[in-house]
């Protein structure tokens, strides 16, 4: 299968330096500067800095953990959708996030990652997920608030990573925002549904909103001050925009939707600024953020079990059928 | 609310008897697919959490459009009771462990192969729909066929699982060779080509067929006739609270 033939075959990366290569590096690191000056995509093959290398396999990595672990908060409805369609569509996303999660995966292998590896960081809490899955769904408008905001979040941050210089990654994340678009276009239809439903429903909605505005905001990580790896990462390409750039243009957008939902947003400090022509808003809670990522969020522990529980549910599974392919080879039908 | 309740089938039938077995054939389908919603997120894979989706989907897919043509789908799912319920027993049953999955589309979807390619090459106003259909019920049942080869000639543990799970759920198999009022196949003449088809693979997969009788006593309406098994109960009672809750709402 092609995801071993990467694994068996990584990319070349720097040994040892001694002087030949180091002047060998030079002339590789010009081109690799050069490639990120003309906007050009650097791919598996070509030569790039450890630390580029590092950061993108994080990245990446923590990325489809993301879309892994993703899956548990909107699977708590799937048995639960109070209807046939809104089950059927909600059992074509969670399908999807799973779907990108291995594109994900793919693209963390042609940096000479393994799937195993990172799925083993994940499970041993060595490698993050988004802190907005530690959140728990608590009503069935949850799931159309998850829509809504948490993947209109995410398609504000991962639209400029279409364009971002490393290659497999930009291609996967074309594919990944169009489902996403997609997504968040029926998590909005789905709470318009509740907002003009009956006043219980109506109520419903509205407590999802706040309970998931603020979560949806701290997705876009800290605020540029506080931001470590965000000067290098832009100055990589593989960042397009600062945290707050971004989390600014979510405010916007979500401002005159929240309006058309006939929906608030939690903020009383929420008002146009005709200076700057933008929305101001409340200040986020930091301290909430930060315990969040250190593990003390709501979910934080059931989300991690759950995920190791499935793996270790299935070690029997996996092994029957690597014997089964030892014994008949992977192609015998 | 009231629902069609399918009664004894007349011989002679009339133009809306294929109602009873959209109903039956409906209920099969939107029951396994509420099985199968259990495993996303949980798959021993992410692959396999893929595709047991995907089936799952289909065959939610199916039950749609089958209890669309008796009534309102929501109406229909989420305002029956149990005993309303024309499902069989068979795709009731709780999903147990991953082998336990298997062995139950293993024997479901080598039937529903079967029932789909009859009844696309008959006149039932339900023709259409299977005509559609036997291409995803050929991919689910290829699927469980794959999946009972390397569980059976898997390790010494997969191989144990999956024959405990052939033998467990073997008793809810004589049901679906039961004749479905409306059903334009010979459902009990399907039972032998099913034994050739599902004893090759199991074969093939170094177990061997269970030996026990293929109907529970107890069981001795069944499924068809909305006598379903402890587990079905609560399987409702899941899939149906909200809507329950909020009578008149619409989602």
């Amino acid at each position: 299968m092609a995801m071993t033939a990467v694994r068996e075959t990584p990319p070349a990366s720097r040994s040892a330096p001694d002087a030949g290569h180091e002047a060998a590096d030079a002339g590789l690191e010009a081109v690799f500067e050069a490639t990120l000056a003309a906007d050009e995509r650097v791919e598996p093959r070509d030569w790039m800095p450890d630390g580029y290398r590092a950061t993108l396999i994080r990245q990446i990595a923590q990325h489809a953990h993301s879309e892994i672990i993703g899956m548990q908060p909107e699977a708590n409805w799937i048995t639960r959708a109070p209807s046939l369609r809104r089950k059927a569509i909600l059992m074509a996303k969670v399908q999807d996030e799973a779907g990108h999660g291995l594109y994900l995966y793919s693209a963390a292998e042609t940096l000479g990652a393994s799937r195993d590896e990172l799925l083993d960081k994940l499970h041993s809490g060595r490698q993050r997920y988004s802190s907005i899955f530690n959140y728990p769904t608590l009503t069935w408008a949850d799931v159309g608030a998850i829509g809504w905001l948490v993947d209109g979040a995410a398609i504000i941050n991962q639209v400029p990573l279409c364009r971002c210089s490393y290659g497999p990654y930009a291609r996967a994340m074309v594919r990944i925002c169009k489902e996403e678009s997609f997504h968040q276009r029926q998590g909005f239809e789905s709470l318009l549904a509740l907002s003009q439903g009956t006043p219980e429903q109506h109520a419903m909605a509205q407590d999802a909103v706040d309970r998931w505005w603020w979560p949806s905001l701290m997705m876009f990580g800290p605020p540029d001050a506080d931001s470590t790896h965000s000067a290098q990462s832009m100055a990589w390409k593989i960042k397009r925009h600062s945290n707050d750039e971004l989390r600014q243009r979510f405010v916007d957008i979500c401002v005159p939707q929240a309006e058309a939902l006939g929906l608030t947003l939690p903020d009383p400090e929420l008002r146009w600024n005709d200076e700057r022509g933008h929305y101001d808003y409340g200040a986020i809670d930091w301290d909430e953020f930060q315990q969040v990522l250190r593990g003390n969020g709501p979910c934080n522990e059931q989300r991690l079990t759950r995920r190791r529980r499935a793996h270790d549910n299935g070690a029997w599974v996996r092994e029957a059928a690597s014997a089964y392919a030892a014994k008949h080879g992977p192609e015998e039908r | 609310m009231t629902t069609a309740r399918p009664e004894t089938p007349a011989a002679d039938a009339g133009p809306a008897e294929h109602l009873h077995a959209a109903l039956a054939l409906g209920d099969d389908a939107l029951v396994l697919a509420q099985r199968l919603g259990e495993w996303t997120g949980n798959a021993p894979t992410l692959e396999e959490d893929v595709a047991l989706t995907n089936i799952g989907l289909d065959l939610l897919g199916q039950a749609r459009h089958l209890l669309g043509l008796v009534g309102d789908e929501d109406e229909l799912a989420f305002h029956r009771d149990e005993r309303e319920f024309r499902n069989l027993q068979l795709v009731e049953q709780p999903n147990g462990d991953f082998a336990h999955t298997i062995a139950r589309q293993l024997y479901f979807s080598c039937a529903q192969s079967l029932v789909h390619r009859e009844l696309a090459a008959s006149d039932s106003p339900l023709a259409g729909l299977a005509g559609k259909t036997v291409h995803e019920v050929a991919y689910h049942r290829d699927h469980a066929v794959q999946w009972t080869l390397r569980l059976g000639d898997g390790t010494e543990e997969s191989r144990t699982r999956m024959q405990r799970a052939l033998d467990a759920l073997w008793r809810y198999t004589g049901e679906l060779f039961d004749p479905v009022p409306g059903l334009p196949v010979d459902l009990p003449a399907l039972r032998a080509p099913w034994l050739r088809d599902v004893t090759e693979v199991v074969e093939r997969a170094t177990l061997r067929l269970p030996s026990g009788p293929d109907r529970a006593a107890w069981a001795a309406g069944g499924g068809r006739d909305g006598v379903h098994t402890e587990a079905f109960g609560r399987l409702l009672a899941e899939m149906q609270h909200l809507p329950r809750s909020h009578p008149g709402a619409r989602w």
